[in-house]
């Protein structure tokens, strides 16, 4: 007998919180019913826990299960009413604000960035003995950014302290104040040298909130991070969530502490990975920010680009990438001055959606251009240790590989997932699985899939259930539910790459499907197509051109499983990176080309 | 009646404007509850802490940190003028001395064993608050701030750049759907708050920048001239900080939309009275649109709520489309069916029926609209 029979798990994001029932349903978890409500953190309500109970309500409604009672979620489920756990996550009130600070910026104040990025916390600035500020420079910045958190590293265990201590130095004399609440002190946490505990606890003991964690970085070639993420996670509920109004009601009602949504996201991806023994993107593009998440070589990364999204941020997508590099995906002419006003205006009215096909091929032009640049800031800070002395074999020698090189290999990656507005609810899938290709560009085979109603921050949370009789079965509820509800598989991207001429043959490709079918298809270069199929087997064998590559190595053929979906199997033929030629007539051509070969836009006056 | 929650600006004949006006730090309150004040009256003060000099004496006398108590002519807490001698070494036979002199005036914060540094605290920096409308103190908030209160005409506009400015009402064309021009920006508008239509060219604003103008409201300003004013691509719209002679309110939007007739109108009504405006924009969670405040006589009766809740769209609301392709059109509702409808984009969205209103050069029409895509005109 299942000791959990239901679960309720609510998201309490900056506009809308989110509340999903998952139950126990022929031998297996499944999402039965999800409701939603506006978040009410901020005036007039200030009580986070009045949108949970009103999405909570919708559940119930739907459901027609009774879970709440006087206001308060019913535990444990009696059968016919109530629920066993119930968790929640929250990115509310502007998330978690964090400052990093290390001693060498490429060493450990990336360390220090990458713990608090992957806690789920926004990364306002990192300051580092070498980041070529002076002292007072790094004050005014330290006071100005009013952050939630701060994380101090630097030095290895048992090394020099006086440039960490210079750093504690800094902080103290900037006496920085939290975000929230003026009567409570700043947290620091502090995870470098161990030498050095007992002068940082002098300097920084009396005017904040100080912990001490294992060091970050306890020797050059070793990351420690898990202790520090801990750390920010505790005092993520203790201090900043404590600060936000109805937090400490909606502690007491949680089967498991509150996690910050992008936290819990992020160790979801990193379970998938592990578990399936595979390389994954996710990427979460909503008004304001793009976060993306990456597991290389059983390697967690996450970046935040705090000013790229698809509303709030529209205009940073625009100042960042050009007008010009917008408008490549973009099959038709249009004013530039009016194209800018439009765009200017949906950063202003951020909730307007597109009602005419020239407003949604627009605005989906912009979001590869988004996904895109967040996905360069991602490899850039995905990287593997830098400062790390590697022993080298001759063999090696011809090799320019050094220290810090990006983990992100697209040949590798097997598992590309997309939400987010923008992609989540394109009227078309063949919409959303152009997106992700034209943006990411993944190589080789690659399969496509969208988190319809971005569940992963629930299913994260509720993964993440450390109480010993509930874990197992939560982590596999969360697990199951992922596979059967959570993701809309789109299907899979077959993508040869290596230098030829256009329009020559890139590879031939043998599809066996499970009816006993066989078709072959020929990819030369410059073509995009597709082949609907659902989600199910069909066995390749893929015979590149000479000197091309689908994951075998050069003119190397594979033989593999890939999976339909509800867009099908696409077969890119376009080159990385894709290329639109400088000419209208040509690009528009091309662009035209591909969109009808995948049928992503209704036919019409416009295209 | 089927209804749609799409919070509108408010444009508001009377009202109670309620203000919080806080201190970055706790300080004192200079005010009491009852007080009558104007834009002008200081209502709170603090110091800020003032900056720091970091001073490497160890570095700067060539010896270890841990010698650098031993050289030392100051203790934590001493008040230090800038020549002050803060740090001697004793030389040879008294000779071939080095010394570190304090930088600035201040006080000896704190002096570091671990890395021989010491840190000079310069005097604090004060920081006043003035009330910004005139009115009257509501509630006190010890030692951080005050609310004030006034009866007000209140008009939000959509976007804003530049903060707090005031001055008297001066409107600048007689239709909504007038520009404002370049040659009607003169001298003699130094000081004022000007209104115009539809549109301000980048030449006329620049020119009421350097004539001093107090603020402009305008209905549109063209997105890719803010550039040209801020001097970088403004890529998120959070504003209120940029050092501008002249705020800018744009009540409608970027393009040339004509205002809309109800804002026109109000401040039609009080051409030439004092108002505070503020451009400070911050359209994330916990929104802020630019503000026009224009304080009335004492009479309190028939106030509007300016923190009421936002009302639904219903039939006969007046609302105004806010994306192309009808961006910038006022209509009424006529209907508000309840089943989903695809758009041309196959969106599937809730809409309503709207009757767009004839214009200089579009006429009347009825046509389907995302309701996502509508705002309300709020009136009283």
């Amino acid at each position: 007998m299942k000791k959990i029979k239901s679960i309720l798990a609510t998201d309490c994001g900056s506009t809308t919180t989110k509340a999903i029932l998952i139950e126990w349903k022929d031998d297996r978890y499944r999402l039965t019913f999800r409701g939603e409500a506006p978040t009410t953190v901020e005036a007039p309500f200030e009580d986070v826990t009045k949108g949970v109970l009103n999405a909570v309500m919708e559940v119930e409604e739907l459901s027609g299960r009774k879970i709440l009672k006087e206001g308060k979620i019913i535990t444990p489920d009696s059968g016919v009413e109530g629920v066993d756990i119930y968790v929640s996550t929250s990115s509310a009130g502007g998330g978690l604000q964090m400052m990093v600070a290390g001693v060498v910026k490429s060493m450990s104040g990336e360390s220090a960035e990458r713990a608090a990025l992957g806690a789920g916390s926004i990364v306002m600035d990192v300051l580092a003995s070498n980041d070529g500020r002076l002292a007072h420079e790094k004050i005014t910045r330290i006071r100005q950014l009013r952050p939630d958190m701060i994380l101090l590293s630097g030095g290895t265990d048992g090394g020099t302290t006086t440039h960490v201590t210079e750093l504690a130095e800094i902080l103290a004399a900037a006496n920085p104040r939290p975000r929230l609440g003026q009567n409570y002190k700043l947290p620091v946490i502090y995870a470098g040298n161990n030498k050095a505990q007992d002068a940082i606890q002098e300097t920084l003991g009396e005017i904040s909130d100080l912990d001490i964690v294992d060091n970050i970085r306890p020797i050059l070639e070793k990351e420690n991070l898990e202790p520090s993420r801990d750390k920010i996670h505790d005092l993520f509920m203790e201090h900043v969530m404590a600060q936000a109004p109805g937090y400490k009601k909606l502690m007491s009602w949680t089967d498991a502490p509150i996690m910050p949504t992008p936290g819990a996201v992020g160790s979801l991806i990193e379970m998938i990975a592990k578990k399936e023994n595979i390389s994954v993107v996710g990427v979460d593009i909503g008004g304001a920010t793009t976060d993306i998440f990456s597991v290389f070589q059983g390697k967690f990364n996450r970046t935040v680009s705090a000013n790229l999204g698809m509303s709030y941020s529209i205009c940073n997508v625009l100042a960042e990438s050009g007008l010009d590099n917008v408008l490549r995906w973009v099959p038709f002419d249009i004013d530039r001055s009016e194209l800018t006003n439009r765009i200017g205006n949906k950063m202003i009215r951020p909730t307007t959606v597109p009602q005419s096909l020239e407003e949604l091929v627009i605005e989906q032009a912009i979001a590869r251009e988004a996904l895109r640049l967040s996905f360069i800031q991602h490899k850039e800070f995905a990287t593997s240790l830098k400062g790390v002395q590697s022993e080298r074999t001759i063999s090696d020698a011809f090799e320019q590989s050094a220290s810090g090189q990006s983990l992100v290999n697209m040949m590798e990656l097997d598992l590309l997932v997309g939400s987010g507005g923008v992609l989540s609810h394109a009227p078309r899938r063949q919409q959303s699985a152009r997106m992700l290709i034209d943006a990411f560009m993944p190589e080789g085979i690659t399969q496509l899939a969208v988190d319809s109603i971005f569940m992963m921050p629930q299913l994260g949370v509720l993964a993440n259930i450390e109480k010993d009789d509930l874990k197992d079965e939560a982590s596999q509820a969360a697990l199951e539910v992922f596979d059967n509800d959570c993701l809309i598989r789109l299907g899979t991207c077959v993508a040869p790459v290596g230098s030829i001429k256009p329009g020559q043959l890139m590879a031939e490709i043998t599809l066996n499907f499970q009816d006993g079918k066989t078709e072959v298809i020929q990819i030369n270069e410059g073509d995009l197509k597709l082949i609907e199929h659902p989600y199910e087997e069909v066995k390749v064998s893929i015979k590149p051109s000479r000197g091309i590559d689908v994951g075998a190595g050069k003119g190397e053929a594979i033989e593999s499983s890939i999976y339909g979906g509800v867009v099908g199997l696409i077969f890119d033929g376009r080159n990385r990176p894709i290329t639109l030629s400088k000419t209208p007539v040509e690009r528009i051509e091309s662009l035209s080309k591909w969109s009808n070969a995948v049928d992503e836009y209704p036919k019409g006056d416009l295209l | 009646m089927a209804h749609s929650y799409t919070p509108g600006l408010k444009v508001l004949k009377k009202t109670l404007f309620k203000k919080e006006r806080i201190l970055p730090l706790k300080g004192k309150v200079l005010v009491k509850k009852g007080d009558k004040v104007t834009p002008d009256t200081i209502v709170a003060s603090t110091n800020l802490p003032g900056n720091v000099q970091m001073l490497k004496v160890n570095n700067l006398l060539n010896i270890e940190p841990q010698d650098v108590k031993n050289c030392l002519k100051v203790k934590e807490g001493d008040v230090v003028k800038k020549g002050d001698l803060v740090a001697e070494t004793a030389g040879i036979f008294g000779m071939f001395k080095s010394s570190v002199e304090s930088p600035v005036d201040g006080t000896i914060e704190s002096i570091s064993d671990t890395t021989g540094r010491v840190v000079v605290r310069e005097a604090p920096v004060p920081v006043e608050i003035d009330a910004y409308v005139q009115g009257q103190i509501e509630e006190i908030i010890s030692e951080e701030g005050i609310v004030l209160t006034s009866n007000a005409a209140f008009i939000q506009g959509i976007f804003g750049i530049a903060g707090e400015k005031r001055g008297k009402i001066k409107i600048l064309v007689s239709n909504p759907e007038d520009e404002i021009t370049e040659e009607m920006i003169s001298a003699d508008l130094k000081g004022k708050i000007v209104v115009g239509g539809s549109f301000i060219s980048l030449a006329a604003y620049k020119k009421a920048i350097n004539l001093k103008v107090a603020g402009v409201v305008v209905g549109g300003f063209n997105y890719f001239d803010l550039k040209a004013v801020l001097g970088y691509n403004l890529g998120v719209a959070i504003t209120g900080t940029e050092d501008l002679a002249t705020a800018l309110i744009v009540t409608e939007g970027y393009g040339s939309i004509p205002m809309s007739n109800a804002t026109f109108s109000l401040l039609q009504t009080y051409d030439g009275q004092e108002a505070s405006v503020n451009g400070a924009t911050q359209i994330r969670a916990g929104v802020i649109r630019p503000e026009i405040v224009i304080p009335l006589s004492e009479d309190s009766s028939n106030l509007s709520d300016v923190n009421k809740e936002p009302e639904g769209i219903k039939e006969g609301s007046l609302v105004r489309v806010i994306r192309a392709p009808y961006f910038g059109r006022l209509g009424t509702v006529s209907s508000l069916p309840s089943e989903l409808h695809k758009m041309e984009s196959e969106t599937m969205v809730r809409v309503a029926n709207i009757l767009l209103k004839k214009t200089k050069d579009l006429k009347e029409e009825e046509i389907l609209i995302p309701r996502a895509n509508l705002e309300m005109v709020e009136l009283e």
